[in-house]
């Protein structure tokens, strides 16, 4: 089977900065790729140039069998690869139903006369989000009256909708509760039961480790190693996240301070 | 689950008229443009007479095809405060072709088209490009043309400004579109009110009824979040940008068809006049939120209070009192239901 996303050696520097620096993962179907890193570990980096707002300077990026470089967002989005941002997942001010369609707008009419198809893009948007499980009770009030991880889930609907094949998440839950966290991350193990290929980037190992099958870990630009779960516990993906020695370290230095 | 595949879900309680209305950007314009309204039909006596009504709207109806353009643009998220000046630099091209290079109206009128086109696709270029405030750059362009106006009309004509228009070639023509008259009864009343209204329509079905609509509210709601999800955001602001410049070509050849007469320093000031009226039609200043019927409604109030202190005999003075407080009080309300539909539940 070929993967949907494989990035090989990838490497990105703005200017000196060395942001990234040969990262390898795969993304398969069915399947969630979690990238985990402290702030600044090359997350966003990474995402970006999956997601074709940045590109990369060394390395492999094939999806489907063909190597890529994405100029712009809209040609990830036509490859299949959909990413949703932590904050800015949707426009506040506009109703559920034309955000849901924003940039894919059903039409009818032609030419000068085209006029958006309004009784449908609302009916299609309260099945599909319906399928998804999340049941809202009108489409016509704006988003910003939603809580934050319906927002998510709009967004994730709206992304497997339009023939997403890949999905990127940037932190979904990190300005959440434990309860809509647990709700968004629902969402995304349902978009793998239904085939897609998910990118979750958290800095949260709890969050990461139920959903995910594959854990690739930054650090300060570079993968600390691309884990499968089955050779990986909770404990040690926590441990290598939190810095591993350094921790150990930290502890020490604590415990010195204390008996003093 | 519940079932949704009825058109309204059960928890939802059926909406009162009242509120429905309340969440439309346009309603407190719409009380507005009725209290000042019955105020002056009550308070003076011409206010309410035929000629009275074509009066003020005439007064409302160049500023009302500016209002209208200048809220799209609002929503999108960005200003321009060359769009007063540019009704000045559209009649002055218009004239200065006409009488001075001796073309047909229609010609000129075409010439100064693509000129205004230009000059909004620049505003906007400039804006998307360096992505500096568009109240700055507009701002630039305002000094600009302001200079221009006054620096080319006084190199064409030795003068400050261009007259003649009515001996040139397509005037009458031009003028049955741009400047006649129609009667209802015996009151005549002046074209620029179709135009208002015609283009505050298209504006409103634009708007809501169609894919641009929905791209000019996404990017003034969240330009990054529109572009993530494909929207061409930098195309959708270069082209309110022009559209603003169209209005402001129209108006131009309105008043030029007119008076006959292109002052070179006039429009100056007027910007302020159309982001007043966008805004007490419900335009929020930042972006992403408003309407098109209802800034056509905030000229009107301008008009009708503007006329109706005139037919009071009243000092002119207290229209910016007025002006002031209407203000005042429509910002009050659009931030409060900003507030309402932003408010996030957890």
């Amino acid at each position: 089977m070929t993967a949907l996303i494989e990035v090989d050696g990838i490497s990105k520097s703005y200017g000196s900065v060395l942001a990234l620096r040969d990262v390898s993962t795969v993304v398969n179907e069915g399947e969630v790729t979690c990238v985990l890193g402290d702030n600044g570990a090359g997350k966003s980096t990474l995402i970006k140039i999956l997601a074709g707002v940045h590109q990369h300077d060394t390395g492999r990026f094939v999806v489907n069998g063909d190597e890529v470089r994405f100029t712009s967002p809209r040609e990830a989005l036509d490859a299949g690869i959909a990413t949703v941002y932590q904050d800015l997942a949707v426009v506040p001010l506009m109703s559920v139903w034309r955000n849901f369609f924003l940039g894919s707008e059903p039409t009818v009419g032609v030419g000068p006369f085209q006029r958006l198809d309004r009784k449908q893009g609302k009916e299609i948007a309260r099945t599909a989000l319906a399928d998804l499980g999340i049941d809202l009770r009108d489409v016509e009030q704006p988003v910003g009256t939603l809580s934050g991880g319906e927002r998510q889930c709009v967004a994730i609907a709206r992304a497997i909708h339009f023939g997403a094949k890949v999905l990127i998440l940037d932190e979904p839950t990190a300005a959440l509760g434990v309860k809509q966290s647990g709700v968004v991350l629902r969402y995304v193990a349902q978009a793998r039961d239904r085939g897609l290929g998910v990118v979750l980037i958290t800095h949260n190992p709890h969050h990461a480790y139920p959903v995910g099958n594959r854990f690739l870990i930054l650090k300060r630009g570079v993968s600390l190693g691309s884990s499968e779960k089955s050779e990986i516990t909770l404990e040690e993906l926590t441990r290598q996240m939190a810095g591993g020695a350094e921790l150990e370290a930290l502890e020490h230095e604590l415990r010195e301070v204390a008996s003093e | 689950m519940t079932t949704v595949d009825k058109a309204v879900d059960e928890r939802v309680a059926p909406k009162s008229l009242g509120t429905r209305l309340v969440v439309r950007p346009e309603i407190g314009a719409l009380l507005g443009a009725l209290v000042v309204f019955l105020f002056f039909s009550i308070v003076t006596d011409k206010f309410l007479t035929m000629g009275g009504v074509a009066t003020w709207l005439d007064d409302s109806a160049t500023l009302g095809i500016m209002a209208v353009a200048v809220a799209m643009l609002m929503i999108g998220g960005e200003f321009d405060l060359s769009a007063g000046v540019m009704t000045a630099s559209t009649a002055l091209v218009t004239a200065i072709f006409a009488t001075q290079v001796g073309l047909n109206v229609w010609l000129a009128l075409l010439l100064s088209l693509i000129f205004a086109l230009g000059v909004g696709a620049l505003n906007g270029w400039l804006v998307v490009r360096t992505g500096l405030p568009s109240f700055i750059v507009t701002l630039g362009t305002f000094l600009a043309l302001q200079g221009l106006n006054l620096g080319v009309t006084r190199l064409v004509t030795d003068a400050v400004q261009v007259s003649g228009m009515r001996r040139t070639d397509g005037y009458e023509s031009t003028g049955f579109l741009f400047a006649s008259t129609f009667q209802i009864g015996d009151t005549s009343f002046r074209i620029s009110i179709i135009w208002w209204i015609g283009f505050a329509a298209l504006a409103a079905y634009v708007l809501v009824r169609t894919k641009f609509g929905n791209w000019i509210f996404a990017v003034g709601g969240s330009a990054p979040s529109a572009r993530a999800v494909g929207v061409p955001v930098a195309r959708t602001k270069i082209l309110l940008f022009m559209t603003t410049a169209f209005a402001a070509w129209l108006v131009g050849s309105i008043n030029i068809l007119r008076y006959t007469t292109a002052q070179a320093n006039e429009g100056i000031g007027l910007e302020f006049q159309y982001i007043i009226a966008a805004v007490i039609g419900g335009c929020l200043l930042t972006g992403g939120f408003g309407s098109a019927i209802g800034a056509a409604i905030g000229a009107l109030i301008f008009g009708m209070a503007r006329q109706g202190i005139v037919f009071a005999n009243w000092d002119s003075d207290w229209f910016q009192l007025f002006l002031g407080v209407m203000l005042l009080a429509a910002v009050l309300v659009n931030n409060t239901f900003r507030r309402r539909a932003e408010r996030v539940r957890r």
